[in-house]
């Protein structure tokens, strides 16, 4: 009796295990390729994360001096007007001067005390006005102010530099470093946090450099960007998806709207700088311009999120409010988009979150300019942060290589914020029919 | 021979499971007024997806509140038939209709009408029960919010109360009216479905296979539901299950491939088909 389910043993069968056993082999080898490959990536970002954390931690601290600083009322404001203007003119590098050769009095040769002078920063007479002028009642007084170090000593304070270089390539002079020492010694001069770096806008000087400027001005592009596009998109969405006949146009405008996402984002600033720039006469460098640009770059991408989301929602709720007598339009606004709002706006938050790390184009209408002042309004000159980090990068002190990691990690901050929200705002709001 | 025990069967199983009151209420006499004019009419209805003809040149009369069941094999075209009543085949990109459908001897197709009056009238409900992921009160509420018919809140409670009984979910649902729709069982989902069809008034209730996705429990108080609606509304079910249609129907239309092949008094058709596809279909040797 032969019975079809009966295995036979013999070479048949030791053939199906040699497959079986090759098969599983193979599952494995794929399975180790694809969790190496997994690894491999992993390992990269947290190579990055750790860089700019490392770099970030010095950016975010700042060596300061503490000295007492004696407000003289004959240099600050002889004739006793305590007129801010009158103030805000004084010569408070005599001040920092007088300061620093009190401190060190033994110095005396004027090579010497121009080398002493230049340990603190060029912009801590500036600390000093600011204290007097928020301060007037203290004229006349002895202070202890907290000033800026110079960006070689803060390298060396916080051992960046190589003491074992020869004093021309470090650049700082043997006898600096023994000010320094000493003063480090006597607990006068500190590392701490630097909160010039999230109060100011953008500096010459490293240690007098700060974020607040372009951190405004992205916000500002981004209110812009968001509220041009939003509405644009979802409006552009609903129509294509709900209303727009299937004929060769409406093709056309979905072929077109989905290469318009994968075009580089430089040629939008191109677009911004002929049309808006040269042709509207729209500011140089303003939010408006860049919000904008910034609109017509996410344009595309969150029209085709949101004509996901909308398709997503079931077509019965469509016949169900329809078959109740809803009109096309009522359909529309009472369910369908209500329904496909989280998805919606996930695409947008993300879309936001593109627009917030770009560069390239702003570059194009003007925005890499040096801004100082924190801008008020949506037509003044303004940067944004990622073009803040770009030019940082490109400047030659020692102390922008630490702003510059310090500054990517704010935009990393926000960026993964956003993200975060997105990814929150779907878990929380998704849907199953 | 065969259809005569067919429908026996049929027969026994409908008296094994429907109450008493109901057998009371089942002789109807739709000879007795032959004279009425339908409630609905189609006359040569002939629909195209596209190239290809669903329907060809469907004439029937649906009488006044009476249950009508349109039985066939699958593809037959009884649900195109179903939605082109209300016009619901318009929202399907590249569909043409040719032919005539009139409400009280009103052409539905006609240029000056009104869609969203046309389906305030005539109301559907689906295979698959689809209440909005909102609450049971606001399902029901959304047709006389949208059609104005309640101005104040206490009318339209009213409303979501009177529809809700009727369609006998109220009891089970009173007491959690503000938890979602979508949160009930398939059955009750499906009355809910009913409720919000009945909240607007209409005068015309189209069921698309109402029961298809339910348990033979749920489909049972579907089919009493239907038995009392019909005192009130014009129902035109359309069924995959001939003890469904000999169990709910007054008049059943049987459709083949598209055409209509045979409509008559259910108890006429299913105890003696004129045609013999009808009665090759309903003994069960296709589809």
């Amino acid at each position: 009796m032969s019975d079809p389910s009966q295995r036979t043993p013999g070479p048949a069968a030791a053939v199906k295990k040699a497959r079986l056993r090759r098969r599983h082999a193979a599952e494995r080898r794929f399975r180790a390729y694809a969790i190496g490959a997994v690894a491999f990536a992993a390992g990269l970002l947290a190579l990055l994360v750790a860089s700019i954390g490392v770099r970030a931690y010095s950016g975010f601290r700042q060596s300061y001096l503490t000295l007492p600083i004696v407000i003289d009322r004959e240099i600050v404001d002889p004739e006793g007007t305590n007129d801010p203007a009158v103030l805000a003119d004084a010569n408070y590098i005599s001040l920092v001067k007088q300061a620093l050769r009190a401190r060190f009095p033994e110095i005396t040769a004027r090579s010497e005390q121009s080398a002493l002078y230049s340990i603190v920063s060029v912009g801590a007479a500036d600390s000093v006005k600011e204290y007097v002028l928020a301060h007037p009642q203290d004229i006349g007084r002895t202070v202890s102010l907290r000033l800026e170090t110079a960006d070689s000593v803060d390298a060396l304070v916080k051992g960046l530099t190589d003491r074992t270089l020869p004093a021309d390539d470090r650049g700082i002079s043997d006898l600096e470093v023994a000010w320094v020492d000493d003063l480090v010694a006597s607990g006068e001069l500190r590392v701490g946090f630097s909160r010039t770096l999230f109060t100011s806008g953008d500096s010459r000087e490293p240690e007098r450099a700060g974020i607040l400027a372009a951190l405004t001005g992205s916000a500002m592009t981004l209110v812009v960007t968001f509220l041009l596009s939003f509405p644009l998109g979802v409006a552009a969405a609903v129509y294509l998806e709900e209303f727009a006949p299937r004929n060769r146009w409406t093709a056309l405008v979905e072929v077109n709207i989905n290469n318009l996402a994968a075009v580089p984002s430089v040629i939008f600033g191109l677009l911004g700088l002929a049309i808006l720039l040269n042709f509207f006469g729209l500011p140089r460098s303003s939010p408006l311009a860049g919000g904008i640009v910034l609109a017509l770059m996410t344009l595309p991408t969150l029209i085709i999120a949101a004509r996901a989301a909308i398709a997503a929602v079931p077509p019965s709720i469509r016949e169900a409010a329809l078959a109740v007598g809803a009109s096309d339009v009522q359909v529309v606004l009472h369910h369908v988009v209500p329904l496909a709002l989280p998805g919606i706006l996930t695409g947008s938050i993300i879309g936001m979150a593109r627009a917030l790390g770009e560069t390239a184009p702003l570059l194009m209408i003007g925005m890499v300019a040096f801004i100082v002042d924190v801008p008020h309004g949506f037509t003044e000159a303004a940067t944004v942060l990622p073009v803040q980090i770009f030019i940082w990068a490109d400047s030659p002190e020692r102390g922008f290589v630490a702003r510059t990691a310090a500054a990517t990690a704010v935009l990393l901050f926000f960026l993964v914020m956003m993200n975060a929200t997105a990814v929150v705002l779907r878990r929380r709001f998704e849907r199953r029919w | 021979m065969m259809k005569h025990t067919a429908l026996r069967a049929l027969r026994t199983m409908d008296e094994i499971d429907i109450p008493p009151k109901r057998l009371e209420r089942a002789p109807v006499a739709p000879a007795a007024e032959p004279a009425r004019a339908p409630k609905l009419r189609a006359t040569g209805v002939n629909f195209f997806y596209g190239e290809k003809q669903a329907l060809f040149e469907v004439s029937i009369d649906v009488p006044e509140r009476q249950v009508t069941a349109l039985i066939g094999p699958s593809g037959c075209g009884k649900s195109t038939f179903i939605r082109c009543l209300n016009r619901m085949n318009d929202v399907i990109p590249a569909t043409r209709m040719e032919g005539r459908i009139e409400l009280d001897g009103e052409d539905v197709y006609a240029d000056g009408l009104d869609v969203v009056e046309l389906r305030a009238r005539i109301g559907m409900v689906f295979q698959k029960p689809n209440p909005f992921p909102k609450s049971i009160y606001d399902n029901v509420a959304y047709g006389p919010r949208i059609h104005g018919l309640a101005t104040t809140r206490g009318d339209l409670d009213e409303i979501v109360h009177a529809s809700l009984e009727r369609a006998g979910l109220l009891d089970e649902v009173k007491d959690r009216l503000d938890e979602p729709g979508t949160g009930l069982s398939g059955g009750q989902q499906q009355r809910l479905c009913i409720a919000r069809a009945i909240a607007v008034s209409p005068e015309v209730i189209l069921m698309d296979e109402p029961c298809s996705a339910l348990d033979p429990i749920a489909t049972a108080r579907i089919e009493d539901l239907m038995d009392e609606l019909r005192e009130k509304y014009t129902i035109v079910i359309v069924t995959h299950s001939m003890q469904q249609a000999a169990r709910v129907s007054q008049r059943t239309a049987f459709f083949h491939l598209g055409k209509l092949v045979e409509q008559g008094d259910t108890e006429r058709l299913f105890t003696n088909p004129l045609d013999p596809r009808t009665q090759d279909y309903i003994t069960g040797r296709f589809g």
